[in-house]
This record gives structure tokens, sequence and C-alpha cells, in this order.
């Protein structure tokens, strides 16, 4: 019975990341379902992409309040990790504060983490107040009603709670420290702890213990049950914002890719050698390659890792000059849009053996409505103020690109542009001949 | 109606057996539509001005295409790309200027994946590098005094990095110039691109160019300068939203220049 605690914390720890990896694989093959793209190229320029945008933050602080809150939180969740490390080791071997010997580092160490997680705390306050009394735009729009507020706002919660049980279990053990209890030898600074000491005054040193108890198991079952919350949330961005931007854009915004299929097509259709009525080469029983995306399994896989990586920030759509104006189009929407498409089809896939079975359902119309993706201009203001290198425009730029060239469902003004470059060469009705008129007039 | 511009067509210069300094893509904006069409030849005078050994296509210049690729055409793109390719590798073209930073970035970006490749600049960019090398002199105060706000084209400064030309040449001029809140990097669309300059815009509460035209006029400019014919249109139109085309006149780089030397 001596190791009772040790082997439920064990179970617990064995669970949590057995699920979480279960989730890890579901992700994994979601993402997969895109095309293959080509990125290994530019290595370095990617290492560093990845080392300065999602490291770095540099992106982050373009906006310095929100900006500066989240590095706060970004930083005290990356150190404060180190102390989840002695959580996990106390645990499974049944000491306490097994880095203890360390000393003054200790010390600093633990007052560190500490600080930090006051530093947390009013971060996540400001952020709550942000989102729920001040009311900025960008969180209150269409697409953030429903699930995505009650995930921000529940994000938010978690952060507190973990924060608050780690100072409270730091104070529970200061305390006993200061009574001298059996194991709880002198050990830490709480430079932050001290003060919620005076809310323990008077406890007998069994009640003590197990609030110091109680507080260890909750943050450490929490931060557990955190991590498998994950997936579930906006908050995979934690994990997919370094991959995202290691794979995210290197080439200029304006660049877009050229479809390889139409290549072949154009070229044979301009090869004055090609034979007409020669019968296709390949095997003619393969499907034609599809022009454009309607749906994800005809995006790209860096497209998926962005809709999973998305963290719902809005800061694309409060640039975005089409949602500025009151159009419909909110780049976040594409991304959300895509993410749970994709979830969807995921699903589709588990009670099917795997296998994908049609629902009659798709990304284009049944998500994202047409008269969104027309009122795009393709400025790119949306991928530049993603912070994790998100491009949103290649999602809408695709599934223009299956309403033009596989429905011939482009606004009837494009479609008049399009034919006067077809018959003469540019987008009016003007006459080739009269292209130099413009010198003598 | 002015003075004689001197403009040489490919044609000719093959005719005499010679090869151009550079390539003027007019584009169908800079050869069609009347306004942008008043750029060209400012852009033209400057030349001529500089004494640069330059040539356009003519009427064997077609759409680079690049509308009907954000239009989502990929297969009208390529098919233009592909025909202009074989033009300009034909005539043995390596260097082309524009004042359309949508074909300086099609042709720049896009063009070499299909067999394209040119050493492509925006004429602010050419310009200065003119004036840079001494073959080009800005003289004269008749600037001095008036407040310019920059308007940056999507696909010259957000799209391609280029920020710094433009505003070195309106700094010439002895101009005032005076930053949108907006600008460089976070500047607001025109409202024109990916096609939008072809079609009404969807439903909303108001048009992206009066929202660009607001933000300009925040900065009390007497011209808003622009270096893409399609902003240049959007802008212009905004400016009279505003009831303000009385007051604040938009005018591409070239033709500042141009008119301060009274070209």
């Amino acid at each position: 019975m001596e190791y009772l605690p040790n082997i439920i914390f064990a179970v617990a720890l064995l669970a949590g990341i057995g699920f979480f990896a279960r989730n890890v694989k579901k992700l994994a093959r979601n993402i997969k379902l895109g095309k293959d793209v080509d990125v290994s190229d530019n290595k370095s320029q990617r290492w560093k992409n990845m080392a300065r945008i999602a490291l770095g933050q540099t992106k982050m602080v373009v906006r310095p309040i929100a900006g500066i809150m989240h590095v706060i939180v970004y930083v005290g969740f990356i150190i404060i990790n180190i102390e989840v490390l002695e959580i996990i080791l106390d645990g499974l071997l049944g000491t306490h504060r097994l880095f203890s010997p360390l000393g003054a580092v200790y010390d600093f160490l633990i007052g560190s983490f500490e600080i930090l997680a006051l530093m947390v705390i009013v971060a996540v306050v400001v952020f709550w107040i942000r989102r729920n009394i001040i009311r900025i735009q960008r969180f209150i729009k269409p697409e953030m009603k429903g699930w995505p507020k009650t995930d921000g706002n529940m994000i938010l919660y978690i952060e507190f709670v973990l924060m608050l049980l780690f100072l409270t279990m730091n104070a529970a053990d200061f305390q006993l420290q200061q009574l001298g209890a059996e194991h709880y030898h002198r050990a830490g600074a709480f430079p932050v702890g001290q003060f919620i000491v005076p809310l323990l005054d008077g406890l007998s040193e069994p009640s003590l213990i197990w609030v110091e108890r109680t507080a260890w198991w909750l943050h450490i079952l929490g931060i557990l049950a955190f991590l498998n919350y994950l997936y579930y949330s906006k908050h995979l961005h934690i994990l997919l914002a370094f991959p995202n931007t290691y794979y995210g854009r290197i080439k200029p915004q304006g660049q877009f890719n050229n479809l390889e299929s139409v290549t072949k097509e154009v070229k044979l259709m301009m090869d004055p050698d090609a034979d007409p009525y020669a019968a296709p080469v390949e095997d003619d029983t393969a499907e034609p390659e599809k022009f454009g995306a309607s749906d994800v399994m005809d995006l790209n896989w860096v497209q998926l890792l962005s809709a999973y990586t998305c963290t719902e920030c809005g800061r694309c759509t409060s640039e975005c000059p089409a949602n500025q104006t009151g159009k419909k189009l909110s780049p976040r929407k594409i991304m959300m849009d895509t993410r749970d498409r994709l979830e969807e089809v995921g699903k589709i896939m588990d009670a099917n053996n795997g296998e994908f079975v049609s629902d009659g359902k798709q990304l284009l119309n049944d998500y994202i409505t047409q008269e969104e993706l027309w009122a795009c201009t393709t400025c790119n203001a949306c991928v530049e103020a993603c912070p994790v290198s998100i491009d949103p425009l290649s999602i809408i730029v695709e599934m223009r690109r299956y309403l033009v060239m596989e429905q011939s469902a482009a606004p009837t003004e494009l479609n008049n542009m399009m034919s006067n470059i077809e018959n003469n060469g540019a987008p009016w009705p003007y006459n080739q001949m009269d292209r130099l008129n413009w010198v003598n007039e | 109606m002015s003075e004689q511009l001197k403009v040489k067509t490919m044609q000719e210069f093959m005719a005499e057996g010679k090869q151009p300094e550079i390539l003027f893509w007019v584009g169908s904006a800079g050869s069609f539509d009347d306004r942008a069409k008043k750029i060209s030849r400012a852009f033209v005078k400057l030349l001529n001005k500089a004494n640069v050994d330059f040539a356009v296509l003519g009427t064997e210049e077609s759409s680079t295409g690049d509308v009907a690729k954000r239009a989502g055409n990929e297969f009208l793109f390529q098919m233009q790309a592909i025909m202009n390719i074989e033009l300009l590798n034909g005539y043995e073209i390596k260097r082309i200027v524009t004042c359309d930073p949508h074909s300086f970035n099609t042709l720049k970006n896009e063009y070499p994946g299909l067999g394209g490749n040119y050493d492509v600049v925006h004429h602010t960019q050419y310009l200065k590098e003119l004036i840079d090398k001494g073959r080009l002199t800005i003289t004269g105060e008749g600037y001095k005094g008036k407040r310019i706000t920059f308007h940056d084209p999507c696909y010259l400064g957000r799209a391609n990095s280029v920020f710094d030309p433009p505003r070195e040449l309106l700094a010439k001029t002895n101009a005032e110039l005076v930053e949108m809140k907006r600008h460089k990097k976070t500047a607001l669309c025109c409202g024109a691109g990916g096609a939008q300059m072809f079609k009404e815009p969807e439903k909303g509460d108001m048009d992206v160019n009066v929202l660009r035209t607001k933000g300009a006029l925040e900065t009390n400019p007497n011209i808003i300068a622009t270096g893409c014919p399609y902003c240049n249109t959007m802008m212009t139109d905004g400016i009279k939203a505003h009831e303000k085309e009385d007051s604040v006149t938009v005018l591409d780089v070239a033709e500042i220049l141009a008119n301060s030397q009274g070209l």
C-alpha cells in the first residue's frame, strides 16, 4: 500500500500521455489527407523563420499590449515546465522536491517560477477582460460565437486555476516547512506564496498536508487534462506554431503557385506538333486531376496543418479590407472552416474503418460561401498579420480556381473580363492593334 | 496632344539589329485606361529626358494574365504567360520595367516557373536607379511646401517589399512626405486587387477605396501619390466619395517627377 500513490500517479501519467498520443496520431492522419507539397527547400531559412517567429514571438509583439502579455504567458508556460519535470519525478519516485539539493539555485528557480506564475495570472486576467469586458472587435465577430468563445475563455480559466494551484501548493509547503513538519524540509523561496500563507493560518499540520497534497495532485492532473484538451481546442497552436512557421511561406507574398497540371495541358494545346487526335498516353482509368479545391482533401497538407495551428486570434480578420468594410469574408473563418470540415472528415473516417465515405458535404458552399471567396482583394494583409505564418489567401485562391475552372462559376463581370483577355489580350474590350495609341494621344 | 514622345517598338529595334537597354512593359491599363495612359506618358518623358534606349512591344504586347490568375483562372493565365514568354524570349529580353505592380509581380515571380526569366523592376526602382547613376536629375522646388502621402500598392509593397524607392523619389521633389497610419507592410489595400477592379464589390457597409482614402485624408495631404494604375483609379474615386477632389489630387510618382521638371 505504501506505493499506492506512486502507482496511481504512474497510471494517470501513462493514461494522460497515451490518450494524447492517440490524438496526435489522428491529427497527423488528418493532416496527411492533404496533397503533397514540396517544402524541402531553403532549410536554413525555414529554421530561421521558426526560431524568429515561433520561438522568438517576433510577430506577436507587432501589437505590443497583446504581444507582451502573450510573451509572459508563453515564457511562463515553458519555464514552469521545468517545475513540472520535478513534479513528475516526485510523483513517480515518491520523493518530495527532488531538485532541492540544488540549494540556492533551487531557491532561485522556485522563486522565479512563483513570480512568473503571478505574471501569468495577471496576463490571463487581462486577456479575459479584453475578451469579455472590453469586448475587442476581433473577439466578437460572428465566427466567434458558441464553442470558439467558450474555448477561448476555458483556456484562460484552466491557466488561471493551474497557476493558483501551483502557488497554493507552494504556500502550504512553505507553512509546513516553517512548522517543521516531517518530509517538508526547508527548500525553495516563495516570494509570491508567502502572501497566501496568512490565508492558511491556523490550519493544523494534517490539514496543511491535505491542502498541499490536494493542490499538488490537482495541479499535475490538471496539466495532463490540459494536454488532452489541446486537440479539441484552438490551443493546439502551442505545439503546431513550430512546424507551421517552419513550413510557412518563404517566397514573396505576391507569388502564387503555378498549377503544374494546367501547365501540362496548356503546353500541349500550344504545341504545333501535338496531334489533337492522338490517344492520351496516360492510363485512362486514372481520374483526371481536379483543378483547385472544393474540399479539404484538395488542399495541400501545409494548408491543413495551418488550419489546426490557427488559434483564432483574429489579427488577420482585423486587417482584412473586405472584413473592415462589412463584407462576409473573414480570413480567420476560412481557417476555422477548413479545420472544422477536416475534423468532420476525420470523424467520418473513424466511423468507417479509416475510409472516407462521402457525406454529401464539402468545404465549398457547406462551410465557405462563394460570396466570401469573391470578396477577397488578394492583398496579403491577412498573411502579413498572422503571428504563426498561416496563409489563408492560398486557400481562397485554390477555391476560386475550382469555381472558375471546374464550375465556370465566376461572377458575370469577371467572365466578361476573362473573355476580353481571351479575345483581345486585355481585360477591357479594346483592340490589340490600338495598344500603342497612347503614345500619340 | 503635347510634344512627340520617343517610343520605339521591339520590331524596330530588331529591324535595326539592335537591343534596347530595357523593355517597358506598358500593361493593359497603361495602354488603354485613359488615366493610366497619362502615367505611361509621364514615365516615357522621364525616360526620354534620361536618354534611355528603351523599347515597347506595342501591338505585340498582351495581358500578362495576372488578373485572370487572381480570379482563379489559372488556365487563361498560363496561356497568356506562355505566349508572352515566347515573344519575350524570342526578342532575347533581359530586363523589363513596368508602371504596374501587378505586371511587375507576375513577371518577376510567376513567369520564371514557366520559362520566363527576366530582371524585372518597377518604374520607381528604375527611376531611382537613373537618378543614382546621374542619368536623370531632379531639380527645382515646384513641390516645396506640398504635403504628399504615398499609398503603398499591395503588390509592390507587402507582396514584394519595395517600400523605399517611391518615397526616395518623392523626397527629391522637396515635398513634405507624410505617412498614413497604415503604411508599408501594414498598408490597407485600395480595393482593386484580386480582380475586384473588374467587378462590383460584395455587399458590405462601405467600399474599400473609401476607407483607404479616409486614412489618406487624415494626413491632410495636397497630393496622394501612388505607383499603380489601379490604385490610382480607386484613390481618385475615393477622393470623390469624400468630395475632396477640388483640394486633393491623386498622382503617380512618375507624374510628380515629370511635373516637377516641367515635362
